[in-house]
């Protein structure tokens, strides 16, 4: 069937933060969904929370709302722009959420817009899980025994029915939020009355447990003509009771006969069908029992998802942006293959490979998280790889993860409980006495029979100590295949140990050896000798890798789309060009401190250097990401971003030169590799990063341009580190030597904090010292992003934190321009900020944190690379740096594109962050140096009050209108709290507050209610707060230490989505906002095109210039 | 246990043996099906081949009684990328090595069976020795060369019955769906190498069945007094089962007919059209084929080498029914007068989807408006 043309403009719902649950993936299918619509003359309206992804880019959609993902704003921009059509499935369950709340409220139908993809109907049917268990019931298909609660007593009675284990499932919420497994009634009264509380609907369902079966997943395809494809089949490793997005998943399925196959994929087309979907992709997840073969249905969603994102990356199969195609009429078979070129779209993929993801966690960040794997997912993102066995792709993957790991462990990092295994003769030692340590052989059964974060490897520990695959698959339920397929690992691993000093052996292991996945830093461990020796050695034996390409059809046709994974076998595919070609290197698995910004930069890096001429080559391994999209880059290898896989692409592609600087820490980690093998790095020189990391040379740095950095000094003991401490005097901010993302950073304020802090310190850092820095109280802190060519440098803008200096600045909101600094401060740092560039050669990106205390500007930290607000600036001033960045790095001058001077906006844009805690029920909160934000969202609008007001709404911290707000400061802030209640009072909020505050608010006329803490009795401030008396909480914490109280209080008002905040700052630009707001009567939505009226489309320019009228300053 | 596969072309791999040891001679094939290889192994449509398994995890579920296509595998060899050391699977009675080793056939694997496919796709099947006692390249190289090709060749006589049988089986309980039809026709099936789930699907649609070898003549097919006749699947060319054609000739117009794969070459050739070799065939479950008449796509089973070429049939009398929307070849004809269908591909599945179910009612309906 043709397209339609009844409909001309689309409105496309982003899926806003990255959160848990939500990554890059739907950044990966919302930017397909506008590319394809547009591609079909169709005009795109968008509107997306999030500024860090290229869906958001002004030159994806015509018109780009960066505003709340809430229905009042989602009713202004259809009330102002008036699609015919709007496309729900692309924004996950955010999205598909959205939809059903403005459905309701009756927005679409008042203003006439047609939901395509899929109908109001069908959501509502896959989601409300009484609907689709009725549903399946019609169609002859079995859920586990389950039934709806609609309080914890329902609950309980119905638990007792089906029996424990219960899973507890609430309806309508993201990510499996608030859904747990239940062993008893304590827990499930606990479970079901968080979920609960999640349910927009109020509601839960009470389910059979399936654990232990096997987990599956089909992704399929409708469309109108009810033409239906599977697109891959996902078996989970971690068999039922661990939530998918937690799981090891494979792909394809590897242990279904084809009768158990077909079954499933008929009971698929059957869902789909009933539930409606008419047009698009759907993911369906299934349990098996393993003893009878019986299969039940767990869940659908009727909308692209995590899974369809990694399934297009498995096969070559680009399902969002067929379904995009699908939700405007067209039919399978009207669409070609990209991949194959002259055959259909109508087909199922066959794969010649086996594809592995693995999660990726960040409970180190979380303290007094319980990180056993639930129903619940907690996985920040994740890593694919592809290898042409389970094994090869299993060990990629395990090094993909960037938890410095080089496969299956045997690479120096293997730590048993308390036991690390550093050396050849640790595992030799330990592979000979473990087999006799009984007690040893218990904790790790014990260990793994609860899924984990690490358990892959406590698996291949349970073999060392003599458990057999039966042993293990009796405890764990994974399925003995993937057990053997681990155990032949560590048979050849065995053989491999015993080659040492063998080089007749070695030899003919060697390739074996690659084949099963072994990284070189493996071999070098089991061989004690050194990785860049394997790698000669390998060399001169020629066993290196080949590149297969992903084709979609198992070379059955002919493929025209280079898109590689490496193996070891004896064809390789790739056909080097003649061209000059640039390798840009991404940020791999998402994590807290590294996220969607960077994969931002990398793909503007790629769109760039094609404008430009150069041959693009990626290398990358997140299958959520944009980067990742065969449509990115000329050349995509999707492969772990270890020196060893990066040096095998440059060993085949020969690329100009490496860029390092856009991924964030990971590639840039490995740049010293990089240049010791003789490739040239793009852009600011490796020296130059040394320069900026070294603490020695950094101080020298400032020292030179007169810039100051707070009393400081390095420790190696504790002893020391006391000194130090007393020396430039307590508070101070301690940190190992180096790290990421603010990992085990502290403020520490006395030296019993600070002797704590030392004992888990150490095991951060390994053998390296710690830095200890004056903490600056209250200071005001600053980042700043700038761009260089070598000759001019132009900050992209300066940012000032709304949150105090301390507060990590991926957590911070963030504002530009600066709202309460004094302009020749501004002009200073933006001086100070281009010596440095100048100082550091920097040829690129290059972000600068400083703190001002006092009127004096301190130095934090030189990052030379892009940032994570990197995204933010660009689309606060109209100007894509990352794009800039990459031509720069290629030769190219600021000067050829305009770009000489910062651009000050005259709007207000903010950056707020956004939190994983309500995943991680009871963790405080409180904000500190260790950053622990997953995503941001962006508030942009005329004035600060109204962009922080949109910024809070976006981070579903909505400011509530009225009702009661809770106040609790700590003694420090008791008299700057006054003037932010009585803002409140004077907005008519009820205030109510603990002894202390209370009194001091009374004393100061602002009339308080006081209520009980938690140790004092009840009902106390928990009792309000759970029963939802309390709209707002604003509690600021007293330092680290016996807080228990405050901790609690914050905890619980995240569970119970009532918005906290922690900060003063924080709370009086809340109260500033409510004010503002209120007084001009609403918020109004502004596409980014109107932001920007004069800039050309970056991307649309093949010049890559920018054309701006004025460059105002 | 080394073994070795050699193309006629000149291309030789060193792998692994599994199986049986020996030599053995073939076309060499391959199959993009993900799952499926024991439908695989026991379809005689395999005859005279060597197949290729394009995923690389072979074996992970071992062999089962229930999904075997026939009595014992039919492929001359069978090439891997990874044999699966356990079987995992709750109906799994047996491992693919122990398997093979049963019936004499010979396995290697540790191949880049992707090399292999690349190369059979750009040059087309070639002929094949798969050894594991000749270590040669040259030599085995020399015998590929020499050995027979399936051109030709009757390789259907070496795969049907001996004997007329009746069938009588339902589908296999729990896997498929579908209703099954009240009304019950007696029809005779030619085994070319029939699928037993060719049968199977026969029965449940409604068709009391009398299967005949490929041998039968246009009268011992009329004397049987059937209701509809099925020509079933089978292996090699089509051309030389000259005898086939001739009965199938005497039979148009006297009975419905349905014809599948083979079946379905012979009854083009019976029309008087032409059939050729296709350069490396279909193979595998994922292949779009639309329905001419409702312009629905069904993902199919695919198992042949050989086509019906589209211009050889008179189009006066044949309408083309359905057609392969990758390579656009026939995949579907039937005739405008006489009550006859056929189909290139593999309705019954075993192994892939089931969309194709609909043919089986469409013969019953066919042998009901004759009846």
């Amino acid at each position: 069937m043709p397209k339609r043309t009844d409909i001309k403009k689309i409105l496309i719902i982003g899926s806003g933060p990255i959160i848990i649950g939500q990554g890059c993936e739907f950044d990966y299918s919302g930017t397909q969904a506008c590319k394809a619509l547009r591609e079909e003359g169709y005009e795109i309206v968008l509107i997306n929370s999030n500024p860090a992804t290229i869906m958001t880019d002004p030159g994806m959609a015509d018109r780009t709302y960066i505003e709340p993902l809430t229905v009042e704003f989602l009713e202004k921009v259809i009330e102002k722009e008036r699609p015919d059509a709007c496309l729900p499935t692309m924004g996950g369950q955010t999205g598909l959420n959205l939809t059903v709340q403005a459905y309701d409220k009756g927005i679409f139908e008042k203003y006439g817009v047609e939901l395509i993809g899929a109908k109001y109907s069908a959501i509502k049917k896959a989601e409300n899980r009484e609907e689709f268990k009725r549903a399946m019931e019609k169609i002859g298909l079995e859920l586990p025994r389950s039934g709806f609660a609609y309080s914890v007593e329902e609950a309980v009675r119905l638990a007792d029915e089906i029996g424990y284990p219960v899973i507890v499932r609430p309806s309508f919420t993201l990510g499996g939020s608030g859904s747990g497994i239940c062993f008893n009634k304590e827990e499930l009264e606990r479970t079901s009355r968080l979920g609960l509380d999640y349910s927009l609907t109020h509601e839960v369902l009470i389910e059979e447990s399936v654990l232990g079966w096997k987990e599956y997943e089909l992704e399929v395809m409708r469309d109108i003509r009810d033409n239906f494809v599977v697109i891959c089949s996902i078996e989970n490793l971690d068999p039922m009771g661990v939530h998918t997005g937690d799981s090891i998943t494979v792909a394809p399925a590897q242990t279904l006969t084809d009768k158990e196959y077909q079954r499933m994929r008929d009971a698929a087309r059957k869902v789909i069908s009933e539930i409606g979907v008419e047009t698009g992709g759907s993911n369906i997840q299934f349990a098996v029992n393993p003893q009878d073969g019986k299969m039940v249905v767990i869940e659908m969603n009727p909308r692209v998802s995590r899974s369809s994102a990694l399934a297009s990356k498995a096969t070559g199969f680009p399902i969002a942006k067929f379904a995009a195609k699908l939700a405007v009429g067209y039919t399978l078979d009207e669409i070609p293959n990209d991949i194959t070129k002259y055959t259909p779209a109508s087909f199922e993929p066959s794969i010649d490979y086996c594809v592995v993801k693995i999660p990726r966690f960040a409970f180190e960040k979380f303290e007094g998280v319980n990180s056993t794997l639930t129903s619940q997912m907690k996985s920040v993102g994740e890593a694919m790889s592809i290898g042409r066995t389970f094994k090869e792709a299993l060990q990629k993957g395990l090094r993909s993860l960037e938890i410095k790991r080089f496969g299956w462990g045997a690479d120096g990092k293997d730590k048993i409980f308390e036991t690390e295994l550093k050396s050849r003769e640790d595992y030799l030692a330990f592979a000979a006495q473990a087999p006799q340590d009984e007690a040893l052989k218990d904790e790790i059964s014990r260990y793994i029979a609860k899924p984990k974060d690490n358990r892959i490897f406590y698996l291949k520990y349970a073999f060392l100590a003599g458990m057999t695959i039966e042993d293990i698959h009796r405890i764990t339920h994974i399925d003995p295949w993937f057990l053997v397929q681990l155990r032949q690992i560590l048979d050849l691993e065995k053989e491999l140990l015993a080659a040492a000093g063998d080089s007749g052996k070695k030899k003919t292991l060697l390739k074996k050896a690659k084949q099963f996945g072994f990284s070189d830093r493996q071999l070098a461990f089991l061989w004690d000798d050194k990785e860049s020796a394997v790698r000669a050695f390998r060399k001169s034996e020629k066993v290196e890798a080949v590149f297969k390409l992903v084709d979609t059809c198992a070379a059955e046709f002919k493929a025209y789309t280079p898109y590689f994974y490496s193996t070891y076998e004896d064809e390789d595919e790739t056909i080097p060009s003649d061209r000059k070609k640039i390798m840009i290197l991404g940020g791999g698995p998402n994590r807290i401190g590294q996220g969607i910004e960077f994969d931002y930069c990398c793909v503007h890096a790629a769109f760039a250097l094609k404008e430009i001429g150069y041959e693009t080559i990626m290398v990358n391994s997140n299958p959520e990401t944009v980067s990742t999209d065969y449509d990115t880059s000329d050349k995509l290898f999707f492969e772990p971003l270890t020196l060893e896989d990066v040096l095998n692409i440059v060993d085949r592609e020969k690329p100009v030169g490496v860029i390092l600087q856009l991924g964030g820490q990971t590639p840039l980690n490995l740049a010293r590799g990089l240049v010791e093998n003789g490739i040239k790095v793009l852009g600011t020189s490796a020296d130059a990063i040394d320069r900026a990391e070294d603490r020695d040379k950094f101080k020298k740095l400032l020292d030179k341009i007169d810039l100051k950095q707070s009393p400081n000094g390095i420790a190696y003991s504790l002893e020391e580190a006391c000194r130090v401490a007393a020396a430039i005097s307590y508070p101070v901010l301690i940190r190992p030597s180096y790290v990421l993302g603010g990992r085990a950073m502290e403020i520490v304020y006395d030296e019993a904090a600070l002797k704590k802090y030392m004992a888990h310190a150490v095991e951060a850092s390994g053998e390296h010292p710690v830095l200890i820095d004056k903490f600056l109280t209250e200071a005001v802190e600053i980042d700043v992003d700038l761009i260089s060519d070598g000759k001019i440098s132009v900050v992209g803008s300066v940012m000032q934190h709304i949150e105090e200096a301390g507060i990590h600045s991926g957590d911070s909101a963030s504002v530009i321009p600066p709202f309460s600094i004094k302009p020749e401060l501004v002009s200073e740092i933006i001086e100070k900020t281009k010596q440095i560039a100048k100082e550091l050669h920097v040829v690129g990106l290059m972000n600068v944190q400083y703190a001002i205390k006092d009127d004096v500007i301190y130095c934090l930290e030189v990052n030379p690379r892009a940032s994570r607000t990197v995204p933010f600036v660009s689309k606060t001033i109209g100007i894509p740096l990352a794009k800039l960045a990459a031509k720069v790095m290629a030769g190219h001058s600021l000067k050829d594109f305009g770009f000489t001077k910062e651009i000050v906006p005259d709007h207000v844009a903010i950056k707020e962050s956004v939190f994983p805690f309500v995943k991680f029920p009871g963790v405080d909160i409180i904000l500190s140096p260790e950053m622990k934000s997953t995503g941001e969202v962006m508030g942009i609008d005329e004035n600060f009050p109204k962009a922080f007001y949109k910024s809070q709404d976006a981070a579903s911290a909505h400011i509530p209108e009225k009702g009661k707000v809770f106040i609790s400061v700590k003694d420090g802030h008791k008299e700057k709290i006054i003037p932010i209640a009585k803002q409140f009072h004077e907005l008519g909020y009820p205030i109510v507050s603990t002894r202390g505050t209370a009194a001091a608010l009374n004393q100061n006329g602002i009339p308080a209610e006081t209520v009980l803490k938690i140790v004092e009795g009840q009902p106390n401030v928990a009792d309000l707060i759970r029963n939802s008396e309390v709209k707002l909480v604003i509690n600021t914490p007293s330092g680290k230490g016996p807080v228990l109280d405050e901790a609690k209080i914050r905890s619980l008002a995240v569970s119970f989505n009532i918005p906290c905040i922690t900060t003063l700052n924080a709370a009086r630009a809340a109260v500033s906002s409510l004010e503002a707001v209120k007084s001009s009567g609403g918020l109004d939505v502004k596409a980014l095109q109107d932001y920007h009226p004069n800039l050309k489309i970056a991307g649309s320019n093949p010049a890559g210039t920018i054309e701006r009228e004025t460059m105002n300053r | 246990m080394k073994a070795y596969l050699a193309l006629e072309d000149g291309l030789v791999f060193e792998g692994e043996g599994f199986g049986a040891e020996g030599e053995i001679f073939g076309e060499v094939v391959f199959n993009t099906s993900l799952s499926g290889y024991q439908e695989i192994l026991t379809d005689p449509s395999y005859k005279g081949q060597i197949v290729t398994m394009t995923y690389p995890h072979i074996g992970n579920y071992g062999i089962n009684p229930d999904d075997a296509e026939s009595q014992h595998p039919w492929v001359e060899g069978f090439v891997v990328r990874e044999l699966s050391p356990v079987v995992s699977n709750y109906r799994s009675e047996m491992t693919l090595d122990a398997y093979l080793k049963k019936y004499g056939k010979i396995g290697i694997q540790g191949i880049d069976t992707r090399k292999l496919v690349k190369h059979l796709r750009d040059f087309g099947a070639k002929k094949g020795v798969l050894s594991t006692t000749e270590r040669d390249p040259k030599r085995l190289v020399k015998k590929a060369k020499e050995s027979q090709s399936i051109v030709g060749i009757d390789l259907v006589k070496e795969v049907t019955c001996k004997q007329p049988y009746a069938f009588k089986e339902g589908l296999l309980e729990g896997f498929e769906w579908g209703r099954a039809n009240q009304k019950i026709f007696k029809i005779v099936a030619i085994d070319c190498g029939i699928k037993k789930n060719i049968l199977r699907k026969l029965n449940q649609h409604g068709f009391d069945v009398k299967v005949l070898p490929a041998s039968a003549t246009a009268e011992q097919i009329l004397a049987e007094k059937p209701k509809g006749i099925f020509l079933s699947n089978g292996p090699g060319d089509p051309s030389a089962v000259p005898y086939l054609i001739q009965a199938v000739k005497g039979v148009i117009g006297k009975a419905p007919i349905f014809g599948i794969c083979l079946g379905h070459q012979i009854l083009g050739q019976a029309l008087g059209g032409t059939t050729s070799k296709l350069k490396f065939g279909h193979r595998g479950g994922n292949h779009p084929v639309m329905d001419l008449a409702t312009n629905r796509i069904e993902i199919t089973s695919q198992n042949h080498g050989f086509v019906v070429d589209v211009d050889s049939l008179k189009k006066d009398d044949i309408e083309l029914t359905h057609l392969n929307l990758n390579d656009k070849t026939l995949e579907g004809l039937k005739h405008k007068k006489y009550p006859l269908f056929s189909v290139q591909y593999h309705p019954e599945n075993s192994p892939g989807p089931h969309d194709s179910d609909y043919l089986f009612d469409r013969f019953h309906e066919l042998v009901e408006q004759n009846a």
